[in-house]
């Protein structure tokens, strides 16, 4: 007998009553398995989520207040050490192609239209040593001018790389007016002395500046300069009238570098 | 035809030739990657996401990864597998299990020719553990 013929049989053989049981539990069959799907429990907490550290620093606008009164350049040596070391700044003996995230600057180089107006007030402040890093600017020209988004600024504010998609043109770095960006020349990785296996460290061809610490921020902790700097650097949310550094603003007199630029820096610096 | 011999014998080494990789190799079995897990992998018994889809996924997981971390500050993972919450980073978290990246990571990846500077580039800037 051929499969045909069979087939023919059995069809001849029902009545529609019993054709249309047949066909209604076919059709479940084929519909059950997505119900399956559907129902269990398993698949219900497919979703895949990520979330922030709950413990994480939360602020509208970060920044940075330093009192110049306070700092002198040991707190900034230690300042220096302690960012170096956490982020795997290289440190390169060649000046033209070292790597910096902080560093200290002369007063009067810092503020070079402003060095004579204090010396009234302060006459040491001119030759005094001032720490000086990324601005984390309101209006940053370096996020502007990036081909690649690798540079942008987070919703509280902070300026920050994304160096997996640096690809190294240096337009940040003729955006800058305050030369907060070092560019690697070469690979870092044989000059960093005390490589922090927690951190990642930089390629050849890639830009870098000073972050705000958004490692440590991100799991509740303060910037590391902040943490070493005997009670000279305040960071906090300038973009809430309680918090700390809003206070702090209040009770001195404070400057800016180069606010006529129109970059809004956020670093503070109490006279 | 002109120059019937020529031609033949000219197709015939060509031939012979273009499939030569194919009767060199016959009979020779290349050997498969082992990648080799750490005692402290194999205590932990699962990865964050399955072990076929660790297999299949982990290059756009690293990539969703580092996006969510870097541009989202997002650096939690939360995995439908184990319902736990991982730390995301890949020198903290991946490399704190998989500390034998030659004998783990360099194993397939260097039998399938995924490797060296071009692609993927993840340790030109992350540091790989140290290996006793």
């Amino acid at each position: 007998m051929s499969p045909g013929t069979r087939g023919e049989l059995i069809l001849s053989n029902i009545n529609k009553r019993e054709f249309l049981k047949i066909s209604g539990v076919l059709l479940f069959g084929l519909g059950s398995g997505a119900l399956l799907e559907v129902l269990s429990p398993g698949e219900a907490l497919n979703a895949e989520e990520y979330i922030a550290d709950p413990e994480a620093l939360k602020a509208n606008s970060w920044g940075m207040v330093i009192d110049l009164k306070i700092v002198n350049e040991k707190i900034i040596a230690r300042c220096i050490k302690q960012c170096h070391q956490i982020h795997n700044v290289p440190d390169i003996p060649d000046k033209k192609r070292e790597i910096k995230w902080i560093w200290g600057e002369l007063f009067k180089s810092v503020f070079p239209d402003k060095g004579f107006e204090y010396f009234n007030i302060r006459s040491d402040l001119g030759n005094k040593t001032i720490p000086v890093f990324c601005n984390h600017c309101k209006e940053p020209p370096c996020v502007r001018v990036c081909p690649t988004k690798a540079t942008f600024k987070r919703p509280d504010g902070i300026v920050m790389m994304d160096m997996h998609r640096c690809i190294g043109c240096r337009f940040c770095m003729a955006a800058c007016p305050y030369g907060s960006r070092s560019f690697n020349w070469m690979d870092p990785k044989p000059y960093i002395n005390d490589k922090n296996m927690e951190y990642p460290a930089r390629e050849k061809g890639v830009v870098e500046k000073c972050d705000f610490c958004v490692e440590r921020i991100d799991k509740g902790l303060q910037p590391a300069c902040v943490e070493v700097s005997e009670g000279s650097f305040h960071f906090g949310d300038l973009n809430n009238p309680e918090s700390e550094v809003v206070k702090l603003l209040r009770t001195r007199y404070t400057i800016r570098r180069k606010p006529e630029l129109g970059t809004v820096p956020q670093i503070y610096y109490l006279i | 035809m002109y120059d019937k011999v020529k031609i033949t014998s000219g197709i015939l080494a060509a031939i012979i030739l273009f499939t030569f990789p194919l009767w060199f190799n016959i009979g020779k079995t290349s050997i498969p990657p082992a990648p080799e897990l750490t005692t402290k992998a194999k205590d932990a018994r699962f990865c964050v996401l399955s072990k076929k889809e660790m297999r299949l996924e982990h290059p756009s997981l690293l990539n969703e990864w580092r996006n969510k971390a870097v541009r989202k500050g997002e650096r939690i993972y939360v995995s439908h597998f184990t319902g736990q919450h991982h730390d995301i980073s890949l020198q903290n978290t991946c490399m704190n299990c998989h500390s034998n990246k030659s004998k783990f990571c360099d194993k397939c990846h260097t039998y399938t020719g995924v490797t060296g500077g071009t692609s993927p580039y993840c340790w030109e800037c992350h540091l790989e553990p140290e290996e006793s």
